[in-house]
């Protein structure tokens, strides 16, 4: 688990992982309505994460918890 | 000397490289790389934020240098720390000439060092009671302080002190912030560890003080955020900001206050200069401030008039119409300062290795002298300070990360530049060499390097040290009679 935030608005998200200097577009993500947000998350540079599923958040950027499933490289 | 191809260029690597132990080679060789636009990521050609090689020079500094030094060290009504040993604060004291107005030992304290001078018996018995104390003792002593940040040194972090608690306490007692800041210099690879720690303190401990007050803003109020002041550049920066109408509310941290920062999440916009150093505060602001950032760039007239376009596009049209007005302002007295050096400068080449921003920021101010920047690098830069540099830097010019003394020297010696922008440490040796140097850390105790009128001192600084007359003095005179003639006979 490791600490992200996600910036941009909604259709154009930008991933943000301080510890590793990663700043990248998601290119789809899992569930985007505003009842339920999140869950699996892939990015440009080919990566793949996990986000809880939750309620879209109200303003972005927001800091979140993301599980990595898949890292590019 | 014409500029090298990239083939050329990759075989300079190569060739620099061919010195090390096969183990050391292999981990150089990710940390130098030629310039490529077709890359869109920087980390497909070079690596960075690692850890330096051990038995090589590198010119980094550790997490204690980039919190106390940079970010901490220039909010000048606050009271630094630095909780160890007397040594670490009292080589780094004031020499990274952040310029701030008032009254030194009264109620500022900028160049001035206070620490807890570690003892054998604080290592053995804990050092939080002498904190303590030396709180109360500062208090007595310096009572117009606006708050004490405790800076930790390496030992602190090995016996485990708590200083959270004693700040928390001493902060009640003199009712006054008291930050503790857990830089010790041993977290992290670079400095750049101790600018995030930093960061995080002024998020936690700062930042929220003045939550739900009051605070009387206009629509155009801004913070510069990531200018350190070296020499006056926040200066020579803010007053370009309030001539296009801009409310600056806040500096940090250079000539900064902690009450500035304090009120930082009032303003509209932030603006970020440093971007290495101050941009995990701007994201926080963002975040829980909705305060939106940007990048600016003060270096040389083309990026100043950019950069203030830019920042003008945030606001109405007023803003705008001002912006205009300063860049038309300064326009003819730039180029008198550029119809003045560019026929002295033009087409020489530099190589730069400094910090966090300086080498692709400067870029465009040596540019508009008609010099060309054939080698950059820096030496605490993550990824995405290369994704920022592949654009602004030539083709086929050579990168290197966290270079080490011998690289440095090798290119150097190969690639033949005019000058050399680094820091002191490397300062001697290439002018020893017969390169002209110029320090791009402290401006080489010079400066405003920023906005316009830094451009002036810029340029005169470039040519100053490019057409020194010393540079043709480098043999001793008997040997130089000597070489003529011999030429002479041959002739």
């Amino acid at each position: 688990m490791a600490n992200i935030m996600i910036q941009g608005s909604k259709g154009a998200y930008v991933f943000y992982l301080p510890k590793r200097d990663l700043e990248d577009a998601i290119v789809s993500m899992e569930f985007d309505t505003p009842e339920k947000w999140g869950g699996e998350i892939k990015l440009n540079n080919g990566g793949t994460y996990y986000i809880e599923p939750q309620p879209a958040p109200a303003r972005l950027p927001i800091s979140l918890r993301a599980k990595r499933l898949d890292a590019a490289e | 000397m014409t500029a090298l191809t990239r083939e050329e260029t990759q075989a300079l690597i190569q060739e620099v490289l061919e010195v090390y132990p096969e183990k050391a080679k292999k981990d150089r060789e990710k940390h130098l790389a030629v310039n490529d636009h077709s890359i869109e990521q920087s980390k497909k050609c070079i690596t960075s934020n690692r850890k330096s090689l051990p038995g090589v020079m590198t010119i980094r500094g550790c997490a204690y240098a980039g919190s106390k030094g940079v970010v901490w060290g220039p909010i000048k009504d606050m009271i630094h720390i630095s909780h160890g040993p007397v040594g670490c604060g009292q080589y780094s004291r004031a020499g990274r000439r952040n310029y701030y107005v008032g009254t030194t030992g009264v109620n500022t304290f900028g160049t001035m060092n206070f620490t807890s001078d570690f003892q054998e018996k604080d290592i053995v018995f804990g050092g939080d009671k002498k904190l303590a104390k030396l709180i109360g003792e500062i208090e007595q002593l310096f009572p117009l302080n606006k708050g004490i940040s405790v800076q930790s040194e390496c030992p602190i972090g090995l016996i485990g002190d708590d200083i959270e608690a004693v700040s928390k306490k001493a902060a009640k007692e003199i009712d006054k912030p008291v930050v503790p800041v857990r830089c010790e210099g041993f977290r992290g690879v670079s400095q750049s560890l101790g600018h995030h720690i930093a960061n995080d303190a002024i998020r936690d401990w700062v930042l929220p003080r003045r939550d739900g007050k009051a605070f009387e803003s206009t629509p155009y109020d801004v913070a510069v955020i990531g200018d350190y002041n070296i020499g006056g550049d926040a200066w020579s920066s803010r007053i370009l900001l309030e001539e296009m109408g801009l409310r600056v509310v806040a500096q940090w941290s250079g000539d900064g206050t902690i009450a500035e920062m304090e009120k930082t999440p009032y303003v509209k916009v932030n603006l970020i200069h440093c971007y290495r150093s101050m941009n995990y505060i701007a994201r926080h602001m963002e975040e829980k401030y909705n305060i939106p950032w940007m990048e600016y760039n003060f270096f040389g007239p083309t990026k100043v008039a950019e950069s203030l376009r830019a920042i003008a596009a945030k606001f109405d049209d007023k803003i705008k119409e001002g912006a205009e007005r300063v860049i038309a302002k300064y326009q003819p007295l730039m180029q008198a300062v550029i119809d003045k050096y560019k026929p002295r400068l033009q087409g020489k080449r530099v190589m730069l290795y400094v910090g966090g921003l300086r080498p692709r920021h400067v870029i465009g101010a040596y540019e508009d002298l008609g010099m060309e920047v054939v080698g950059t690098g820096y030496e605490f830069a993550h990824g995405d300070d290369y994704d920022r540099t592949i654009k602004d830097m030539g083709n086929a010019t050579l990168l290197y990360d966290d270079v080490t003394g011998f690289e440095f020297e090798e290119f150097v010696k190969r690639v033949k530049p005019d000058l050399v922008g680094s820091g002191i440490k490397e300062k001697f040796i290439f002018q020893k060499m017969g390169v002209p140097f110029r320090q791009m850390h402290s401006w080489d105790y010079s400066g405003p390097y920023h906005g316009y009128d830094g451009f002036a001192i810029f340029a005169r600084d470039m040519d100053m040290t490019l057409n020194n007359p010393c540079w043709g003095k480098m043999q001793a005179p008997w040997l130089k009679k000597a070489d003529s003639e011999t030429e002479k006979k041959a002739a």
